[in-house]
């Protein structure tokens, strides 16, 4: 058994203190669900689409501190983004702009890149059907 | 902010009594115990002393105590100790699946080089049956170790009943007491055990010092070689300052335990029954009697561990959880997971060890910050949507 302690940097701290975009949203335009193959964890990210640009971005997050922490920084990024300049976004990006994760944590970026790209996937192809 | 706690069974702090009374074993009386002029003497009679207590403490001779250097070594030499010197009889060695690590990596450790291993299973509270042990038995079994009281879960095993099958069946008997020793009444002969592992700073003692029973006439063949110290069964100057330490931590514990099982027991059923009250979907890990005085340990569903051991720690509290997450090798914990626990339970782990300085206000603070932790993470969680 393990205590957290003082492991995050202060920007992940924030971020896990006070998530943004954390929630539900009612007909979103893209959903991400996936699965964290290392330890377990769940992330669902929704987003809205307008005009092929990302106006609207939420996530709901089971997991540790860096999960939720990446999470919502992903929101963050993507906010205001075209799909393609969304698809560019990966975890290495999303790590620095919480000025970094401690090594055992890296995989739970990568839930938050996942769960990016299978929002936009989900939007492509719903988009190409309609 | 005031600072709560509640992770006594990691480790607690050394009682300043016990720094006072090891302080001068560093400098003015630093003597060698093996050395036969006056400093060497002062050195011996302290640890001769800390022999007595720490044997009173667990009802046994003082000849059958060894000083270690903490519960992990006295575990290794329990188990490779007892197999290597009786490899003649057999190779065989039975355990549980919620052992220590300290014991599963030496029955691994062993495993290598040609033993077997028998790790037996739990019930949903974390109780080895007794039937178990009796069936897992073959000709070629030499040792048993089944822990005292477990770490994470608290549960207290039928040691003594484990210990009288063991022993009809000629096999040797350890138990890891590190989270028992000094904790609740403890007497070797009548738990019936050969050998008994304990830790100094689980009782607060200081850390790097711990202690191995081995009963009296029990084959051990030695870990650590060398100057023939402890009866040439642990070799190597002995750690005075530790054991004397160790020693008035053992004696303190004594004369303190009934007292403190009462209050904690106290303490700990309040914390789980106000945990139950105030927080939805929340369900008691290990056994409610059958359980150390001070543990408690929590499965919060929906809701990730480190999370909430993070929250509570900006408020202030320190926990720990079983979570996959926090663990260094991203397995939720193979406790919780025996007891039949899913993942997702696992994950969301809390415990709160309490002890010597917890109070009543303490467990209301718990109380009063965890329910809305819990709410905060809940609304986060994608879990609870797909259960609703
Ligand atoms: S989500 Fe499990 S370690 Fe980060």
């Amino acid at each position: 058994m393990t205590n957290a302690g003082a492991i995050y940097s202060e920007k992940v701290m924030d971020h896990f203190r006070n998530p943004r975009n954390v929630g539900d949203m009612e007909n979103p335009d893209g959903v991400g669900h996936v699965g964290n193959p290392t330890c377990g964890d769940i992330m669902e990210l929704y987003i809205r689409v307008k005009d092929n640009i990302i106006t609207d971005a939420k996530f709901k997050t089971f997991g540790c501190g860096a999960a939720i922490a990446t999470s919502s920084m992903v929101t963050e990024l993507v906010m205001g983004k075209t799909i393609e300049e969304a698809l560019e976004i990966s975890n290495k990006a999303v790590v620095e702009a919480l000025d970094g994760l401690p090594a055992v944590k890296m995989h739970c970026s990568v839930l938050a890149e996942e769960a990016l790209k299978s929002a936009i996937d989900d939007y492509l192809s719903k988009s190409a059907k309609r | 902010m005031k600072r709560i706690y509640m992770d006594y069974a990691a480790t607690t702090p050394a009682r300043p009594e016990v720094v006072q009374a090891m302080l001068p074993y560093f400098t003015e009386a630093f003597g060698n115990p093996s050395s036969i002029y006056s400093y060497g003497q002062e050195a011996k009679a302290a640890v001769d002393q800390a022999r007595t207590r720490v044997a009173n403490l667990i009802g046994a001779r003082e000849e059958e105590i060894v000083f270690t250097s903490g519960g992990t070594e006295a575990d290794n030499t329990a188990l490779v100790g007892v197999a290597l010197a009786n490899e003649s009889k057999g190779n065989h060695i039975i355990t549980s699946a919620i052992e220590h690590h300290a014991v599963i990596e030496t029955c691994e450790f062993l495993e290598k080089r040609g033993f077997t291993a028998t790790h037996l299973k739990v019930d949903k509270y974390g109780l080895v049956d007794p039937d178990d042990v009796r069936k897992a038995i073959t000709s070629k079994t030499v040792l048993i170790s089944v822990m005292h009281a477990n770490n994470e879960i608290g549960t207290i095993q039928p040691i003594a009943e484990l210990a009288r099958i063991a022993r009809e069946a000629g096999v040797y008997f350890h138990t890891d007491a590190v989270q028992t020793t000094g904790h609740i009444p403890l007497d070797v002969n009548q738990l019936g055990v050969d050998l008994l592992s304990m830790s100094a700073h689980k009782f607060h003692g200081p850390k790097g010092v711990g202690a191995l029973y081995i009963k009296k006439g029990t084959p051990l063949t030695p870990f650590l070689h060398g100057g023939g110290q402890e009866k040439r069964r642990r070799s190597g100057t002995e750690n005075v300052p530790g054991i004397v330490g160790l020693g008035l931590a053992a004696e303190l514990a004594r004369l303190e335990m009934d007292g403190e099982v009462r209050r904690l027991t106290g303490l700990r059923d309040r914390l789980i029954a106000g945990l139950m009250e105030r927080i939805d979907h929340v369900r008691l890990n290990g056994h409610a009697t059958k359980r150390l005085p001070n543990n408690v340990n929590v499965s919060v569903e929906y809701v990730e561990g480190e999370s909430m051991i993070l929250n509570l720690d900006l408020e202030g509290i320190c926990a720990s959880t079983g979570s996959a997450c926090s663990s260094g090798s991203l397995e939720p914990s193979h406790v919780l997971l025996a007891c039949g626990l899913l993942h997702e339970q696992a994950h969301g782990s809390l415990r709160f060890s309490l002890g010597k300085w917890t109070e009543e206000g303490d467990i209301n603070r718990v109380l009063d910050v965890l329910p809305g932790i819990v709410s905060k993470l809940r609304a986060m969680s994608p879990l609870l949507k797909s259960k609703k």
